[in-house]
């Protein structure tokens, strides 16, 4: 890896913002690819972070600045990634449905594919069918991912999936869900693409809808 | 406005499950906090919309969740209970929807108290939908209203107890809590959550008084509650959820300082230091608790408690019965075992209590910080300060201090990575300023106004 690839991944995975940014601008200035800053400086960074996550090396709030930190350096990185054509993996909408103003849980789910150069869209809490269904048909959006931390909520999920499949725009997105009341079942019931238990499983579940 | 500048409880014998310094008698002589602990059974509805054309669903189902746990506080014998009614937004929203509920527990309880001479009594808890204004307006407007009218309406139809899990301060504290920052934290709690806390009850007690139903209490759920889950998950690290849960002690006593009278909201695990410091008797849940949410302080909880409550549970089928039901019996069960104990007198309460603690106090710093011993450390030094903030500072400081000692002392075991942590919060800790307006004028330059609307706290700035 070139050197200052090396440090760039380093700045990130300390969460070392104005060193990344620092170096960022250094490397651009060195015409290097944009597209290897970001997935060998920046995304291979945050896969650390996942592991150490993973490995309780790492609590939310490091992986959280960590990945702040990368998009300092993206916001830097993006108008050469755009003239390079390079574009994200998929955009995702993430917000939590009618009802539920619970956000930490669909923060965190957020925190994950951003890291992994997804893009996304976030509608925030107590989010309407309408307003979900709004969504998919004004963005080009590959995954829309529903969250609700409250039972009384969860019939909102079907609803929206409903909504999507009347407005037809069911075909144009993959759903995922989660949030504690979940599961597996219920996801398969209310017809959603996928269901993911766990913030950290955000990312191998998005990679496996956009296949 | 009441003061409270030492403690009620000041010899650890005397800190005990069911006996308080300021028991509580509600009008049928049910009396909580002078020897015996009774159940606190709460319940709510299964997966479901709930709008007008669902309303006698809704009805159905609380119908049958309050005959369920009436007909097995009966057959399993019991003196006395207090069922809690926490509302859902939409039954707050729609206080006359909410009522209907009311109504209907308050039947049923009445009949059977008349019918097997059991004494019982009603917690209703309004839910603090000021939230669902995003940033929220904490004193006026309609949610503001509709919450109110809520408590009004409900006291009139027949609440023994007035509570809330009000929120003011969280739209910046969940913020702090995945970020690790202790000073949002202390801002959120000690300057805004007190400020609001303030307010919100002297309307409230206002109202109890009207209706001559007793302000019980309130809770830090929305904040330290957070923390204990997301600590569970692994999220964040458990020395910052057990300091959070410290941070919010000064928070919630001013429910006391406005007239509140307990028993506090059973997810109120901030509760052994309020009872430390105001005598008031308090609810309090643990293992029971566990179908709602999990924990790692699921016995020492009950170590002072006088209410002995499972949180929340939704009614649904089990194989033993309905849910409420089950968890009905699994508290008369426990409670059962702490009565007997006391029974045999105080020594063996005592036994009991140790007990409690022992299963967890050398486990996890979340349930150290509630060993009663420590409790009381904690609570005196937090009242020797004589403002929210001040008190708030001192809880972050006396804390991270405690379980920096507690763990070199193998009082429990700190991974290195909580221990790395530890530091981190006490530096943390070390830069609260000792000036309030020093600190308020510092957090204003970083909080995001976007989330909080200061002029509701009534900060200029």
């Amino acid at each position: 890896m070139n050197n200052r690839i090396e440090i760039i991944n380093e700045n990130v995975l300390e969460g070392q913002q104005k060193r990344l940014s620092a170096e960022v601008q250094a490397v651009l200035a060195e015409d290097l690819n944009p597209e290897t800053i970001l997935t060998e400086g920046m995304v291979a960074a945050m896969a650390e972070v996942g592991r150490f996550f993973e490995e309780d090396e790492y609590f939310v709030p490091e992986m959280l600045i960590a990945a702040r930190t990368m998009q300092a350096g993206l916001s830097l990185l993006n108008p050469h990634l755009a003239e390079a054509n390079v574009q994200s993996a998929a955009t995702i909408a993430i917000g939590t449905v009618k009802g539920d103003l619970h956000d930490i849980g669909k923060n965190l789910v957020a925190m994950m594919p951003e890291g992994a150069a997804f893009e996304i869209i976030d509608p925030g809490t107590d989010v309407s069918v309408e307003k979900f269904v709004e969504a998919v048909k004004k963005n080009d959006i590959q995954i829309l991912a529903l969250s609700t931390l409250l039972t009384t909520s969860m019939e909102n999920m079907k609803v929206t999936v409903n909504a999507l499949e009347e407005a037809g725009l069911r075909s144009k997105v993959k759903v995922m869900i989660g949030g504690a009341p979940i599961n597996t079942t219920y996801a398969r019931e209310i017809g959603a693409n996928g269901y993911s238990a766990e913030a950290s499983q955000a990312v191998p579940l998005a990679k496996q809808l956009i296949q | 406005m009441k003061e409270y500048r030492s403690l009620s409880i000041n010899n650890i014998d005397d800190f005990l499950f069911g006996v308080s310094p300021n028991p509580i008698t509600l009008k049928n002589g049910l009396t909580i906090g002078k020897g015996t602990v009774y159940p606190e059974l709460n319940f709510t509805l299964p997966t479901m919309i709930i709008d007008k054309t669902t309303l006698p669903e809704v009805c159905a189902q609380y119908t049958q969740m309050i005959e369920g746990v009436c007909k097995r506080a009966v057959e399993l014998q019991i003196d006395g209970f207090v069922v809690e009614y926490e509302l859902l937004p939409e039954l707050t929203l729609e206080p006359e929807w909410g009522v209907e509920v009311t109504k209907i527990l308050r039947d049923t309880l009445n009949k059977t108290e008349a019918k097997h001479g059991i004494k019982t009594a009603l917690r209703v808890t309004p839910n603090d939908i000021r939230e669902f204004a995003r940033p929220p307006f904490l004193r006026q407007g309609k949610y503001v209203d509709a919450m109110f009218r809520s408590f009004e309406l409900n006291a009139a139809a027949g609440a023994d107890f007035l509570a809330i899990e009000s929120t003011g301060g969280k739209e910046i504290h969940d913020e702090a809590i995945i970020t690790g920052d202790l000073a949002t934290s202390v801002f959120s709690l000690g300057i805004l959550g007190a400020h609001d806390m303030a307010f919100l009850w002297d309307r409230i007690v206002d109202i109890s008084n009207t209706y001559n139903v007793i302000p019980a209490g309130d809770t830090a759920c929305g904040f330290a509650n957070t923390a204990m889950v997301l600590a569970e998950g692994k999220f964040i690290p458990r020395v910052w959820a057990a300091v959070i849960r410290v941070l919010t002690v000064a928070r919630s006593l001013v429910a006391y300082e406005r007239g509140a009278l307990g028993p506090s909201k059973d997810c109120a695990y901030e509760g052994p230091f309020l009872k430390a410091i105001t005598g008031y008797p308090i609810a309090l849940e643990g293992a029971e608790a566990a179908c709602a949410h999990l924990s790692p302080i699921g016995n020492i909880t009950k170590a002072v408690a006088d209410l002995w409550s499972n949180e929340s549970v939704n009614n649904v089928k089990l194989l033993g019965a309905m849910a409420p039901t089950v968890s009905m019996e699994q508290l008369i069960y426990a409670t059962r075992l702490m009565n007997a104990s006391s029974s045999e007198g105080p020594q063996y309460a005592r036994k009991m209590r140790d007990w409690c603690v022992a299963s967890d106090a050398g486990l996890d710093p979340q349930a150290y910080i509630l060993r009663p011993d420590v409790v009381l450390d904690l609570s005196s030094a937090i009242i020797s300060e004589p403002t929210a903030y001040l008190r708030t500072r001192r809880a972050a400081l006396e804390t991270v201090d405690l379980l920096r000692k507690a763990s070199e002392a193998g009082e429990f075991t700190l991974s290195r990575v909580e221990t790395r942590w530890l530091n981190r919060l006490s530096r943390q800790a070390e830069e609260l300023p000792e000036d309030e307006d020093q600190f308020i004028a510092q957090m204003l330059e970083l909080v995001d106004r976007k989330k909080v609307r200061l002029e509701e706290y009534d900060i200029q700035g």
